[in-house]
Protein backbone atom coordinates (compact mmCIF):
# COMPACT_ATOMS: atom_id res chain seq x y z
CA UNK A 1 0.00 0.00 0.00
CA UNK A 2 1.15 3.30 -1.35
CA UNK A 3 2.70 5.60 2.28
CA UNK A 4 -0.01 8.54 3.35
CA UNK A 5 0.51 11.57 1.38
CA UNK A 6 2.69 14.15 2.51
CA UNK A 7 0.57 17.41 2.82
CA UNK A 8 -1.97 15.35 4.59
CA UNK A 9 -0.06 13.91 7.20
CA UNK A 10 2.96 14.71 9.58
CA UNK A 11 3.40 11.10 10.46
CA UNK A 12 4.81 7.83 9.43
CA UNK A 13 2.67 5.08 10.87
CA UNK A 14 5.05 1.75 10.77
CA UNK A 15 2.40 -0.69 12.02
CA UNK A 16 -0.84 0.43 10.60
CA UNK A 17 -3.93 -1.70 11.82
CA UNK A 18 -6.26 -0.21 9.74
CA UNK A 19 -5.38 1.78 6.28
CA UNK A 20 -7.36 3.89 3.98
CA UNK A 21 -6.16 4.82 0.66
CA UNK A 22 -7.94 7.92 -1.28
CA UNK A 23 -11.24 7.01 0.40
CA UNK A 24 -14.32 8.77 -1.25
CA UNK A 25 -17.97 9.22 0.36
CA UNK A 26 -20.84 10.16 -1.79
CA UNK A 27 -24.21 10.31 -1.14
CA UNK A 28 -25.83 10.39 -4.44
CA UNK A 29 -24.54 12.72 -6.00
CA UNK A 30 -23.47 14.63 -3.15
CA UNK A 31 -19.23 14.12 -2.70
CA UNK A 32 -19.15 13.96 1.15
CA UNK A 33 -15.83 12.40 1.64
CA UNK A 34 -12.60 13.61 -1.27
CA UNK A 35 -9.93 11.17 -1.29
CA UNK A 36 -9.15 10.21 2.44
CA UNK A 37 -6.14 8.62 2.96
CA UNK A 38 -4.74 7.44 6.71
CA UNK A 39 -3.37 4.92 8.73
CA UNK A 40 -4.56 4.09 12.14
CA UNK A 41 -2.55 1.82 14.81
CA UNK A 42 -2.73 0.02 17.96
CA UNK A 43 -0.58 2.27 20.15
CA UNK A 44 -1.97 5.60 19.91
CA UNK A 45 -5.96 6.85 20.52
CA UNK A 46 -6.39 8.68 16.91
CA UNK A 47 -8.91 11.64 16.83
CA UNK A 48 -10.60 12.90 14.15
CA UNK A 49 -12.03 16.69 14.72
CA UNK A 50 -13.65 19.59 12.16
CA UNK A 51 -16.42 21.47 12.07
CA UNK A 52 -19.95 19.60 11.45
CA UNK A 53 -20.77 18.71 7.98
CA UNK A 54 -16.91 17.73 7.58
CA UNK A 55 -17.38 14.43 7.01
CA UNK A 56 -15.75 13.17 10.12
CA UNK A 57 -18.25 10.79 10.84
CA UNK A 58 -18.88 9.87 7.46
CA UNK A 59 -15.56 8.43 6.94
CA UNK A 60 -15.55 7.05 10.49
CA UNK A 61 -18.11 5.13 9.68
CA UNK A 62 -16.39 3.25 6.02
CA UNK A 63 -13.97 1.80 8.53
CA UNK A 64 -16.74 -0.62 9.65
CA UNK A 65 -18.93 -0.26 6.34
CA UNK A 66 -21.56 1.20 8.83
CA UNK A 67 -22.48 3.36 5.41
CA UNK A 68 -23.60 -0.05 3.96
CA UNK A 69 -27.27 1.07 5.91
CA UNK A 70 -27.28 4.05 3.99
CA UNK A 71 -29.02 3.08 0.37
CA UNK A 72 -27.66 6.43 -1.82
CA UNK A 73 -24.13 5.93 0.13
CA UNK A 74 -21.05 5.02 -2.44
CA UNK A 75 -17.62 4.23 -1.10
CA UNK A 76 -14.71 4.51 -3.25
CA UNK A 77 -11.18 4.01 -3.02
CA UNK A 78 -9.72 1.42 -0.26
CA UNK A 79 -10.20 0.40 3.19
CA UNK A 80 -7.90 -2.11 4.94
CA UNK A 81 -7.94 -4.22 8.15
CA UNK A 82 -4.55 -6.17 8.60
CA UNK A 83 -3.85 -5.62 5.11
CA UNK A 84 -7.40 -7.04 4.36
CA UNK A 85 -9.70 -4.74 1.85
CA UNK A 86 -12.87 -4.56 4.15
CA UNK A 87 -15.11 -3.61 1.08
CA UNK A 88 -13.81 -7.14 -0.66
CA UNK A 89 -16.45 -9.23 -1.55
CA UNK A 90 -15.30 -11.82 0.35
CA UNK A 91 -15.90 -9.73 3.81
CA UNK A 92 -18.03 -10.88 6.14
CA UNK A 93 -19.79 -7.58 6.71
CA UNK A 94 -21.30 -9.04 10.61
CA UNK A 95 -17.86 -10.11 11.23
CA UNK A 96 -16.07 -7.14 9.97
CA UNK A 97 -18.76 -5.56 12.72
CA UNK A 98 -17.28 -7.54 15.07
CA UNK A 99 -13.67 -6.85 14.76
CA UNK A 100 -14.06 -3.37 14.36
CA UNK A 101 -16.58 -2.03 17.27
CA UNK A 102 -18.79 1.21 17.12
CA UNK A 103 -19.91 3.11 20.13
CA UNK A 104 -22.31 5.90 19.26
CA UNK A 105 -23.30 9.83 20.26
CA UNK A 106 -26.39 8.29 22.43
CA UNK A 107 -25.78 5.49 24.50
CA UNK A 108 -27.97 2.37 22.69
CA UNK A 109 -28.17 -0.20 25.42
CA UNK A 110 -30.87 -2.97 24.41
CA UNK A 111 -34.06 -2.68 26.36
CA UNK A 112 -32.85 -5.83 28.51
CA UNK A 113 -30.51 -6.75 31.35
CA UNK A 114 -27.22 -5.64 31.99
CA UNK A 115 -26.05 -9.15 31.68
CA UNK A 116 -27.43 -9.62 28.53
CA UNK A 117 -26.24 -6.27 26.77
CA UNK A 118 -23.00 -7.98 27.46
CA UNK A 119 -23.95 -11.95 26.71
CA UNK A 120 -25.64 -10.69 23.50
CA UNK A 121 -22.84 -10.81 20.80
CA UNK A 122 -20.40 -12.83 22.57
CA UNK A 123 -23.52 -15.66 22.26
CA UNK A 124 -24.32 -15.17 18.41
CA UNK A 125 -20.59 -15.29 17.68
CA UNK A 126 -19.88 -18.29 19.99
CA UNK A 127 -17.72 -16.99 22.12
CA UNK A 128 -19.16 -18.73 25.31
CA UNK A 129 -19.13 -22.26 25.69
CA UNK A 130 -21.34 -22.50 28.57
CA UNK A 131 -22.75 -20.32 31.38
CA UNK A 132 -19.71 -20.12 33.45
CA UNK A 133 -17.68 -19.32 30.21
CA UNK A 134 -20.13 -16.22 29.73
CA UNK A 135 -20.30 -15.46 33.35
CA UNK A 136 -16.20 -14.91 32.62
CA UNK A 137 -16.61 -13.04 29.40
CA UNK A 138 -19.27 -10.70 31.07
CA UNK A 139 -17.33 -9.70 33.95
CA UNK A 140 -14.07 -9.66 31.94
CA UNK A 141 -15.82 -7.16 29.57
CA UNK A 142 -17.16 -4.92 32.38
CA UNK A 143 -14.50 -4.69 34.48
CA UNK A 144 -12.63 -3.56 31.49
CA UNK A 145 -15.43 -1.06 30.44
CA UNK A 146 -14.92 0.65 33.92
CA UNK A 147 -18.87 -0.34 35.19
CA UNK A 148 -18.07 -3.96 37.25
CA UNK A 149 -18.05 -2.47 40.91
CA UNK A 150 -21.13 -0.49 39.92
CA UNK A 151 -23.06 -3.28 38.63
CA UNK A 152 -22.03 -6.65 40.03
CA UNK A 153 -25.02 -6.72 42.87
CA UNK A 154 -27.51 -5.76 40.06
CA UNK A 155 -26.91 -7.65 36.73
CA UNK A 156 -30.22 -8.73 36.25
CA UNK A 157 -31.48 -4.63 36.02
CA UNK A 158 -32.51 -3.38 32.68
CA UNK A 159 -29.42 -1.74 31.33
CA UNK A 160 -31.49 1.10 30.60
CA UNK A 161 -32.29 1.79 34.08
CA UNK A 162 -28.41 3.30 34.48
CA UNK A 163 -27.37 6.57 34.10
CA UNK A 164 -26.26 7.78 30.85
CA UNK A 165 -22.40 7.96 31.78
CA UNK A 166 -22.80 3.97 33.07
CA UNK A 167 -24.77 3.46 29.92
CA UNK A 168 -22.24 4.76 27.67
CA UNK A 169 -19.87 2.66 29.42
CA UNK A 170 -22.12 -0.71 28.78
CA UNK A 171 -22.26 0.11 25.21
CA UNK A 172 -18.46 0.15 25.53
CA UNK A 173 -18.54 -3.21 27.31
CA UNK A 174 -20.76 -4.65 25.08
CA UNK A 175 -18.60 -3.79 22.13
CA UNK A 176 -15.34 -4.92 24.09
CA UNK A 177 -17.09 -8.55 24.91
CA UNK A 178 -16.66 -9.65 21.07
CA UNK A 179 -12.39 -8.90 21.30
CA UNK A 180 -12.89 -6.50 18.78
CA UNK A 181 -9.48 -5.18 17.43
CA UNK A 182 -10.66 -1.69 16.57
CA UNK A 183 -12.95 0.70 18.49
CA UNK A 184 -14.91 3.11 17.01
CA UNK A 185 -16.44 5.84 18.93
CA UNK A 186 -18.57 8.94 17.43
CA UNK A 187 -19.10 11.36 20.17
CA UNK A 188 -19.40 8.90 22.50
CA UNK A 189 -19.49 11.91 25.22
CA UNK A 190 -21.93 14.53 24.01
CA UNK A 191 -24.82 13.19 25.86
CA UNK A 192 -22.61 13.08 29.21
CA UNK A 193 -22.27 15.42 31.94
CA UNK A 194 -18.31 16.14 32.78
CA UNK A 195 -18.10 13.59 35.45
CA UNK A 196 -19.22 10.79 33.69
CA UNK A 197 -17.13 12.58 30.64
CA UNK A 198 -13.79 11.86 32.46
CA UNK A 199 -15.04 8.74 33.24
CA UNK A 200 -15.02 7.62 29.68
CA UNK A 201 -11.99 9.69 29.16
CA UNK A 202 -10.34 7.35 31.56
CA UNK A 203 -11.51 4.03 30.45
CA UNK A 204 -9.90 5.48 26.88
CA UNK A 205 -7.03 5.35 28.52
CA UNK A 206 -6.96 2.48 29.60
CA UNK A 207 -8.25 0.72 26.79
CA UNK A 208 -5.22 1.92 24.95
CA UNK A 209 -2.95 -0.19 23.47
CA UNK A 210 -5.48 -3.33 23.80
CA UNK A 211 -7.48 -2.45 20.86
CA UNK A 212 -6.86 0.27 18.35
CA UNK A 213 -9.16 3.38 19.43
CA UNK A 214 -10.80 6.25 17.06
CA UNK A 215 -12.58 9.03 18.05
CA UNK A 216 -14.68 11.35 16.56
CA UNK A 217 -15.55 14.15 18.76
CA UNK A 218 -16.57 17.95 18.57
CA UNK A 219 -15.32 19.21 21.79
CA UNK A 220 -11.48 19.59 20.85
CA UNK A 221 -10.29 19.46 24.60
CA UNK A 222 -11.29 16.10 24.70
CA UNK A 223 -9.44 15.65 21.69
CA UNK A 224 -6.54 17.05 23.22
CA UNK A 225 -6.88 15.11 26.52
CA UNK A 226 -7.72 11.58 24.92
CA UNK A 227 -5.47 11.05 21.50
CA UNK A 228 -2.51 10.72 20.75
CA UNK A 229 -2.89 11.27 17.31
CA UNK A 230 -5.44 14.12 15.58
CA UNK A 231 -6.63 14.23 12.07
CA UNK A 232 -8.96 17.82 11.03
CA UNK A 233 -11.76 17.61 8.37
CA UNK A 234 -12.96 20.10 6.39
CA UNK A 235 -15.62 20.21 3.73
CA UNK A 236 -15.21 16.53 2.83
CA UNK A 237 -11.03 16.55 2.98
CA UNK A 238 -8.27 15.73 5.58
CA UNK A 239 -6.76 18.87 6.30
CA UNK A 240 -3.78 17.95 8.76
CA UNK A 241 -2.72 14.99 10.62
CA UNK A 242 -0.60 14.79 13.24
CA UNK A 243 0.78 13.94 16.73
CA UNK A 244 -2.13 15.98 19.13
CA UNK A 245 0.48 18.01 20.40
CA UNK A 246 1.85 19.22 17.54
CA UNK A 247 -1.37 19.57 16.12
CA UNK A 248 -2.74 22.05 18.98
CA UNK A 249 0.42 23.59 19.57
CA UNK A 250 2.08 24.43 16.28
CA UNK A 251 -0.29 23.04 13.75
CA UNK A 252 1.35 23.49 9.79
CA UNK A 253 -1.96 24.08 8.18
CA UNK A 254 -3.86 27.30 8.13
CA UNK A 255 -7.53 26.03 8.11
CA UNK A 256 -6.16 23.65 11.14
CA UNK A 257 -4.95 26.81 13.02
CA UNK A 258 -8.24 28.86 12.40
CA UNK A 259 -10.58 25.79 13.50
CA UNK A 260 -8.95 25.38 16.50
CA UNK A 261 -7.89 28.56 17.90
CA UNK A 262 -11.53 29.23 17.18
CA UNK A 263 -11.18 31.59 14.25
CA UNK A 264 -13.30 29.08 12.12
CA UNK A 265 -15.87 30.90 9.60
CA UNK B 1 -5.04 37.63 11.28
CA UNK B 2 -8.50 36.27 11.21
CA UNK B 3 -10.70 37.20 14.55
CA UNK B 4 -11.81 34.69 16.95
CA UNK B 5 -15.54 33.58 16.86
CA UNK B 6 -15.76 34.91 20.61
CA UNK B 7 -14.37 38.54 20.56
CA UNK B 8 -14.42 38.83 23.64
CA UNK B 9 -11.08 36.59 23.34
CA UNK B 10 -9.58 38.92 20.65
CA UNK B 11 -10.14 41.55 22.80
CA UNK B 12 -8.32 39.98 26.31
CA UNK B 13 -5.40 39.08 23.56
CA UNK B 14 -5.47 42.99 22.77
CA UNK B 15 -5.19 43.88 26.20
CA UNK B 16 -2.46 41.78 26.84
CA UNK B 17 -0.32 43.19 24.02
CA UNK B 18 -1.03 46.27 24.73
CA UNK B 19 0.09 45.92 28.11
CA UNK B 20 3.42 44.03 27.36
CA UNK B 21 4.47 47.12 24.59
CA UNK B 22 3.50 49.49 27.41
CA UNK B 23 5.30 47.67 30.05
CA UNK B 24 8.56 47.20 27.40
CA UNK B 25 8.26 51.05 26.20
CA UNK B 26 8.60 51.94 30.23
CA UNK B 27 11.90 49.21 30.28
CA UNK B 28 13.56 51.16 27.29
CA UNK B 29 12.85 54.48 28.66
CA UNK B 30 13.99 53.40 32.37
CA UNK B 31 17.32 52.44 30.81
CA UNK B 32 17.78 55.76 28.73
CA UNK B 33 16.91 57.99 31.81
CA UNK B 34 19.06 55.98 33.92
CA UNK B 35 21.90 56.28 31.75
CA UNK B 36 21.24 60.07 31.42
CA UNK B 37 20.79 60.60 34.57
CA UNK B 38 24.64 58.84 35.36
CA UNK B 39 25.95 61.20 32.38
CA UNK B 40 24.44 64.73 33.34
CA UNK B 41 24.42 64.03 37.27
CA UNK B 42 21.07 64.24 37.72
CA UNK B 43 19.77 62.80 40.78
CA UNK B 44 15.94 63.60 40.64
CA UNK B 45 15.62 62.45 36.84
CA UNK B 46 17.68 58.87 38.66
CA UNK B 47 14.64 58.87 41.20
CA UNK B 48 12.14 59.54 38.49
CA UNK B 49 13.71 56.00 36.98
CA UNK B 50 13.89 54.37 40.79
CA UNK B 51 9.98 55.63 41.52
CA UNK B 52 8.94 54.59 38.07
CA UNK B 53 10.02 50.89 38.07
CA UNK B 54 6.94 50.25 40.60
CA UNK B 55 4.68 50.37 37.42
CA UNK B 56 6.61 48.58 35.74
CA UNK B 57 6.52 45.77 38.23
CA UNK B 58 2.47 46.49 38.79
CA UNK B 59 1.75 45.41 34.84
CA UNK B 60 4.05 42.73 35.62
CA UNK B 61 1.32 41.80 38.09
CA UNK B 62 -1.63 42.50 35.90
CA UNK B 63 -0.46 40.53 32.86
CA UNK B 64 0.08 37.44 35.37
CA UNK B 65 -3.29 37.77 36.05
CA UNK B 66 -4.82 37.99 32.70
CA UNK B 67 -2.52 35.34 31.18
CA UNK B 68 -4.10 32.68 34.00
CA UNK B 69 -7.84 34.18 33.28
CA UNK B 70 -7.08 33.57 29.59
CA UNK B 71 -5.64 29.86 29.83
CA UNK B 72 -8.82 29.05 32.60
CA UNK B 73 -11.37 30.28 30.56
CA UNK B 74 -10.41 30.18 26.90
CA UNK B 75 -8.18 27.64 26.71
CA UNK B 76 -5.98 29.30 24.14
CA UNK B 77 -4.73 26.76 21.37
CA UNK B 78 -1.87 27.12 18.38
CA UNK B 79 -0.56 30.18 17.66
CA UNK B 80 -2.78 31.50 20.65
CA UNK B 81 -1.36 29.82 23.18
CA UNK B 82 2.20 30.11 22.45
CA UNK B 83 1.51 33.65 22.65
CA UNK B 84 -0.18 34.12 26.20
CA UNK B 85 2.81 31.36 27.21
CA UNK B 86 5.23 33.80 25.41
CA UNK B 87 3.97 37.13 27.09
CA UNK B 88 3.67 35.61 30.65
CA UNK B 89 7.98 34.62 30.25
CA UNK B 90 8.25 38.22 28.86
CA UNK B 91 6.81 40.02 31.44
CA UNK B 92 9.09 38.38 34.08
CA UNK B 93 12.03 39.29 32.19
CA UNK B 94 11.35 42.76 31.58
CA UNK B 95 10.32 43.15 35.22
CA UNK B 96 14.50 42.15 34.98
CA UNK B 97 15.60 44.60 32.64
CA UNK B 98 13.60 47.67 34.22
CA UNK B 99 15.56 46.16 38.07
CA UNK B 100 18.54 46.81 36.17
CA UNK B 101 17.17 50.41 35.05
CA UNK B 102 16.63 50.77 38.59
CA UNK B 103 19.81 49.71 39.81
CA UNK B 104 21.83 52.04 37.59
CA UNK B 105 19.68 54.87 38.50
CA UNK B 106 20.55 53.54 42.52
CA UNK B 107 24.24 54.13 41.55
CA UNK B 108 24.05 57.39 40.12
CA UNK B 109 24.23 59.15 43.74
CA UNK B 110 27.45 56.82 44.45
CA UNK B 111 29.16 58.20 41.60
CA UNK B 112 30.23 61.82 42.18
CA UNK B 113 30.74 64.71 39.53
CA UNK B 114 34.31 64.04 38.76
CA UNK B 115 36.09 65.58 35.36
CA UNK B 116 38.76 62.39 36.02
CA UNK B 117 35.91 59.62 35.50
CA UNK B 118 35.42 60.93 31.72
CA UNK B 119 37.78 58.79 30.16
CA UNK B 120 36.21 55.61 31.97
CA UNK B 121 32.62 56.47 31.20
CA UNK B 122 33.20 57.65 27.53
CA UNK B 123 31.48 53.92 26.42
CA UNK B 124 29.06 53.33 28.71
CA UNK B 125 26.54 55.82 26.99
CA UNK B 126 27.04 54.16 23.58
CA UNK B 127 26.60 51.28 25.20
CA UNK B 128 23.31 51.63 27.48
CA UNK B 129 21.86 52.82 23.67
CA UNK B 130 22.45 49.63 21.69
CA UNK B 131 21.04 47.83 24.99
CA UNK B 132 18.07 50.52 25.20
CA UNK B 133 17.82 49.33 21.27
CA UNK B 134 17.47 45.99 21.95
CA UNK B 135 14.71 46.42 24.16
CA UNK B 136 12.56 48.62 21.73
CA UNK B 137 13.30 46.29 18.73
CA UNK B 138 12.60 42.83 20.26
CA UNK B 139 9.24 44.31 21.92
CA UNK B 140 8.87 45.98 17.93
CA UNK B 141 9.14 42.00 17.10
CA UNK B 142 7.21 41.08 19.34
CA UNK B 143 4.10 43.18 18.63
CA UNK B 144 4.73 42.35 14.99
CA UNK B 145 5.40 38.58 15.49
CA UNK B 146 8.76 39.00 13.58
CA UNK B 147 10.93 36.37 13.74
CA UNK B 148 13.77 38.02 11.77
CA UNK B 149 13.33 41.03 13.70
CA UNK B 150 14.11 38.84 16.80
CA UNK B 151 16.78 37.31 15.22
CA UNK B 152 18.72 40.64 14.59
CA UNK B 153 18.02 41.08 18.37
CA UNK B 154 19.70 38.50 19.34
CA UNK B 155 22.86 38.87 17.13
CA UNK B 156 23.08 42.54 18.33
CA UNK B 157 23.84 40.96 21.51
CA UNK B 158 27.49 40.19 20.50
CA UNK B 159 27.55 43.90 20.77
CA UNK B 160 26.99 44.97 24.27
CA UNK B 161 29.13 41.63 25.00
CA UNK B 162 32.15 43.75 23.43
CA UNK B 163 31.47 46.77 24.83
CA UNK B 164 31.38 45.04 28.41
CA UNK B 165 34.64 43.90 27.46
CA UNK B 166 35.80 46.63 26.52
CA UNK B 167 34.52 49.22 29.17
CA UNK B 168 36.21 46.17 31.68
CA UNK B 169 39.89 46.36 30.55
CA UNK B 170 39.44 50.22 30.25
CA UNK B 171 37.84 50.66 33.80
CA UNK B 172 40.48 48.22 35.21
CA UNK B 173 43.59 49.92 33.82
CA UNK B 174 42.34 52.95 34.79
CA UNK B 175 41.84 51.98 38.37
CA UNK B 176 45.28 50.10 38.46
CA UNK B 177 46.58 53.93 37.41
CA UNK B 178 44.14 56.35 39.40
CA UNK B 179 43.35 54.54 42.82
CA UNK B 180 41.77 57.04 44.04
CA UNK B 181 38.70 56.88 41.88
CA UNK B 182 38.58 52.96 42.50
CA UNK B 183 35.17 53.18 44.25
CA UNK B 184 33.32 55.04 41.76
CA UNK B 185 35.05 52.91 39.02
CA UNK B 186 33.87 49.76 40.95
CA UNK B 187 30.46 50.78 40.39
CA UNK B 188 30.48 52.21 36.72
CA UNK B 189 31.83 48.35 36.50
CA UNK B 190 28.52 47.38 38.29
CA UNK B 191 26.68 49.98 35.79
CA UNK B 192 28.43 47.89 32.63
CA UNK B 193 27.07 44.45 34.33
CA UNK B 194 23.66 45.75 34.53
CA UNK B 195 23.78 47.03 30.72
CA UNK B 196 25.48 43.79 30.03
CA UNK B 197 22.85 41.70 31.58
CA UNK B 198 20.03 44.00 30.04
CA UNK B 199 21.08 42.50 26.89
CA UNK B 200 21.13 39.36 27.44
CA UNK B 201 17.33 39.44 28.92
CA UNK B 202 16.44 41.07 25.45
CA UNK B 203 17.70 38.55 23.69
CA UNK B 204 15.69 35.72 26.05
CA UNK B 205 12.88 37.96 25.15
CA UNK B 206 13.64 37.54 21.25
CA UNK B 207 13.74 33.70 21.33
CA UNK B 208 10.27 33.83 23.42
CA UNK B 209 9.25 36.22 20.36
CA UNK B 210 10.67 33.50 18.04
CA UNK B 211 9.20 30.91 19.49
CA UNK B 212 5.54 32.18 19.83
CA UNK B 213 5.55 33.55 16.13
CA UNK B 214 6.83 30.54 14.79
CA UNK B 215 6.47 27.64 16.53
CA UNK B 216 9.94 26.37 16.88
CA UNK B 217 12.57 27.03 19.04
CA UNK B 218 15.81 29.64 17.76
CA UNK B 219 18.61 27.80 16.54
CA UNK B 220 21.30 27.66 19.09
CA UNK B 221 23.91 30.15 18.05
CA UNK B 222 27.28 30.34 18.89
CA UNK B 223 29.08 31.26 21.72
CA UNK B 224 32.17 33.47 21.63
CA UNK B 225 35.52 32.36 23.09
CA UNK B 226 37.09 33.18 25.89
CA UNK B 227 36.67 36.79 26.78
CA UNK B 228 36.49 38.51 30.33
CA UNK B 229 32.91 38.55 30.90
CA UNK B 230 33.13 34.37 30.97
CA UNK B 231 34.56 35.08 33.86
CA UNK B 232 32.93 37.75 35.82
Amino acid sequence: MTPMTQDQSNLTIANPKMSARDVKVFYGEKQAIKGVSIDVDMDHVTAFIGPSGCGKSTFLRTLNRMNDTVASARVEGEITLDGEDIYASSMDVVQLRARVGMVFQKPNPFPKSIYENIAYGPRIHGLAASKADMDVVVEKSLRRAGLWEEVKDRLHDSGTALSGGQQQRLCIGRAIAVEPEVILMDEPCSALDPIATAKIEELIHELRGRYAIVIVTHNMQQAARVSQRTAFFHLGELVEYGVTSDIFTNPRQERTKDYITGRYG
Amino acid sequence: MAEHTIKAFDDEIDRLRGLIAEMGGRAEAAIENAMLALQRQDLALAAEVVEGDKRIDAIEAEVEKLVIEVIALRAPMANDLRDVIAALKIVSVIERIGDYAKNIAKRVPLIATNKRLLEPMSLLPSMGQVAAEMVHDVLNAYAARDPDLAQAVVDRDAVVDDFYNSVFRTLVTFMVENPKTISECAQLLFVAKHIERIGDHATNVAEMVYYAATGQTMPERERGGTDAQAEI
